[in-house]
Formats: structure tokens, sequence, C-alpha cells
């Protein structure tokens, strides 16, 4: 059972709650391979979808899981809201609240906007990425593909590759790993790592490791996770092109040849094609990306059954 | 709350022998045509898999096998204290036409029959769906019989009846407890 009313980080779940989550999450994949693919369990619940940044693969993920759920799931993207009239985050919260929904998921270019609507509202908050913080959705269902094809969440070379430095999905996910005690590796041009990457690293030396070079990173690693080189965050040049960004940083299938045969190559769209990855890696057999769009339709299934199920309204 | 022994209902030989002949009805009633034998979590599921045995030996047919989960389908999520464990729903395809054998341990309430016929539903248009229970203890909350009963039996409300199955409880046994403040 979740200890908090709201999913606003990785960084706050234990082991036994993500792995709840999980186990929950693979329950419930049956459900999108149906003839008819809803069942009744969340009837009468409405989630709301407030997205101040642009997402289509998020947003339409939250929104099939909560429609699969039997949910009423309502949209609201700025341009069309009170928010291009002025009104602020925590008015829109306190709206929301006021007209009793019991869950609402949230994406916001703010590190901790989510947070702040969690301590303000009776609904259940979910962080689908808040600035440079968190998106534990996507590191969940990275778990997920991660457990399913390698059977284990331990013991694993994760390599984390890309812009580090713009990337929430890079942080959920280091949180998510190391705490299962596999080694992830993040690599990048040192324009691209956070600021405050010494102190990640020193207050998770064992597990968490920093690398340059792409080679190293990927060398005997059962998981290459590519990051998308985020274009409409870089308000200046981090790198001199395009073309010496790939040289570098970009996967081709003579640079998956460093890692395990077995190993599975995973980015959590959309994908740069040429940037950051070549299409015959993207497309080959060690790609899972396609198996990571269906595992987060479950992840966040569940984590809508666990939030809004008997636990959200007993008290 | 705490449960104490009130009596024991069966005994290893009972349960099995009782399994055996639950088995045998359900293939004299539906000889000849295609039976999927579904137990809902948890003790529903080995019986379903100790019955198919029994109706394979015998049967012209091999029966199938599914499992079912209801937790999706209560009636009663908003109410309950404690978020059910949902566990891993696994009916077999185009069960459309087949004769579908629901298979629990206890039949008390029907609350739960009734979110299995729901779930069950959601998979296609069966021929038939027919429930089959190890116990009836009465106290039905809703107009739901079982076509195939192990044993039927008098209780009172405070009584909970507990069947242990080896595959999860690691004996075979029936008993009826009784809860004490």
């Amino acid at each position: 059972m979740l200890k908090h009313k709201d999913l606003l980080g990785i960084e706050n779940l234990s082991t036994d709650e993500i792995l709840e989550i999980l186990n929950t999450a693979e329950s419930l994949q049956e459900v999108s391979s149906r003839p008819i693919k809803k069942v009744p369990t969340l009837r009468g619940k409405t989630l709301i979808n407030l997205f101040f940044e642009a997402s289509t693969r998020t947003r339409t993920s939250f929104e099939i899981a909560g429609k699969r759920l039997s949910a009423d799931v309502i949209n609201i993207s700025p341009a069309t809201s009170s928010v291009s009239k002025g009104e602020t985050l925590i008015d829109t919260a306190r709206t929301l609240d006021a007209m009793a929904a019991d869950c609402v998921v949230v994406r916001h270019s703010a590190s901790g906007a989510p947070a702040i609507l969690a301590k303000l509202t009776r609904a259940a908050i979910v962080n689908a990425g808040d600035g440079a913080h968190e998106h534990p959705t996507q590191a969940l269902l990275d778990a997920l593909t991660i457990r399913q094809r390698k059977g284990t969440l331990s013991g694993l070379k994760v390599a984390i590759i890309g812009d580090i430095s713009h990337s929430r999905v890079a942080r959920s996910n280091v949180h998510l790993l190391t705490k299962f005690h596999s080694h992830v590796w993040l690599c990048s041009a040192p324009t691209l790592m956070p600021v405050e990457i010494e102190k990640m690293i020193d207050e998770n030396r064992e597990y968490l490791h920093l690398t340059h070079s792409m080679k190293d990173a990927v060398a005997d690693a059962d998981v290459i996770m590519m990051l998308r080189v985020q274009f409409e965050r870089m308000s200046e040049s981090f790198f001199p092109s395009v073309r010496e960004y790939f040289r570098y940083y970009g996967l081709n299938l003579a640079r998956v040849q460093g890692a395990k045969p077995d190993v599975i190559i995973m980015h959590p769209g959309p994908i740069n094609r040429g940037v950051e990855i070549t299409s015959d890696v993207a497309d080959g057999p060690y790609s899972v990306i396609l198996d990571q769009v269906s595992a987060g339709v479950a992840v966040r299934m569940a984590i809508l059954y666990l939030l809004m199920g008997a636990h959200g309204s007993s008290d | 709350m705490t449960l104490k022994l009130n009596y024991q209902l069966m005994n290893t030989a009972e349960v099995q022998g009782t399994l055996d002949r639950l088995a045998n009805e359900i293939l004299n009633a539906n000889d000849g045509r295609p039976l999927v034998l579904v137990g809902i979590h948890r003790r529903g599921v080995p019986m379903a898999q100790r019955m198919a045995a029994v109706i394979a030996a015998k049967a012209h047919k091999e029966p199938a096998i599914g499992v079912l989960d209801i937790n999706l389908y209560r009636d009663d999520l908003t109410r309950v204290a404690f978020q059910p464990v949902v566990r891993r729903t696994d009916v077999p395809p185009n069960i459309d036409d087949t004769d579908v054998i629901l298979i629990d341990d206890v039949l008390y309430t029907g609350r739960t029959i009734r979110a299995a016929l729901d779930a069950l539903c959601d998979f296609g248009r069966m021929r038939s769906i027919q429930l089959a229970v190890m116990i009836d203890r009465g106290h039905r909350e809703l107009p739901i019989e079982a076509n195939f009963i192990g044993k039927r039996i008098a209780t009172k409300d405070n009584e909970v009846v507990e069947v242990k199955l080896t595959e999860i409880d690691g004996e075979d046994a029936i008993y009826v407890m009784e809860k004490s403040d």
C-alpha cells in the first residue's frame, strides 16, 4: 500500500512501494490485450490531466490508463484554460479541487510545482514531469520494461547517455535503479551534465558513476538508455553542432557491440533520429522502445488504481 | 479480532474426494462440449487445476483452464480499508460459445460471484456459465446459486469457513473458525 496520497517522485518511495506498483502494473497489462479493453474499477472517479508543457505521449498514456479503468478523464492545457488569463497555479488547483477531482496529473516546467499542488489539494497529485526534477512514471515504466526483459532490477549495469542536465527522466531513473543496487553510468558531454552532479555522485558513490566516454559507459552494459537532446530547453549552445554531438554521443550499431550481447536499448521518446540514436538501432532487435510505451499504460493504470481505489476515499 | 477453531469440516481425503466428485458431476452435465474451468483467485485456482486433471483423464476433450481476479470488479472498492492486491487474470482466448465453469472455494454473500460474472462477460459471450464451489455456507445477499456444491452447511455470521489447499497452505483441510473479540 502506498504511504502517500500523491506520487511526486521516486526519491521518497521505498523499494516495497516500487515493487507494489510494478506487480500491480504486471497484473493490469492483461486488460490492454482483451477484446474489450476496459474494467469498471474507477467508475465515477474523475481524473484531470493538467499539462503546462507540451506532451503527447505521457498525456495520452495517462488518458488511456484512466479510460481503461473507467475513470472520467478531462484534459486541460494552458492555452485553452484560465491559465492564459493569468490564473495562478494555486488558484487553478483550488478550483479543480472544488470540482471534486479525485486525481490530478500535472506536468509543469517548474521543479516542485506538483509538490506545491499536493499540499493544497485533497485530490491525489501525480507528477508527470516537473522541470529537471523528476518524472516518476517514466522511471517506473522503464523499471517494468527492464524487469520483464532481464528478470531483475538488481546488479545490472545501466548506461544513461545524453542530455543529463535537462533530464528529469535521468534523475528519476538514477533514484530507482540505485535503490535496487544496479550500477548507473551517466555519460554526457561536460556541458550537458547537471551543475550538482558532483553532489549526486558523492551521495551515491557505490552505485552511481560518471564518464564522458561513451565507450566506457556502454562496455558490458545490460541496458543502454538514450536521452533525447532537449533543444527546446536550450537557450544557448551546449555543443558545437548536431553532427559533432552524434560523433561523440550518438548510438549506432557499431557502438552497441561494446555492450553485453543481450543488451536492451531504451529511449523515453520522442526520438531525434540521427541526433542521439540511428534508425537501425532504434528499430533494431535490441530496441525495447515500443515495449516501454506499452509498459507506460500499465504502470499508469497501476498508479491510478493504487491512488484512487480504496485508499483514496476510505478515510 | 482473533479466530479460534470451532470444528474441522473435512480432512485430506475428504477434500480430494469432494473435488473428484465435483469434477465428475461437471463432466456428466457437460460431456462432449468444450469446457473452460476458470478458478477465482486464490483457492479457486488450484481447485480448477485439480478438477481439470480429473476431467482430462475421463473426457474426450481436455478442458481449458483460466484464472480470474475479481478485484477490478468489486462493489466495495471505495469501502474496504486495504487496497486489495490485484493478481493476474488469464482467461483463454475465444471463449465465445464455450461452457465456462466458474470455481471458488466458499459461496457466502454471492458478491464475489457477481463480480466474477461481470468480469467474465467482458471476455465474450459464453454458451453458459456454471458455478462450482467447495462449500455453500448460506447468507446470500444476491440472487446467486451454485450448480455444483461440495458440501452445504449452516453457519453463523461470526463464523469463517477456511478452505486449505496444499498448493497454497501446505495441507488439504476445511475448518470452521469463530471470530472472537
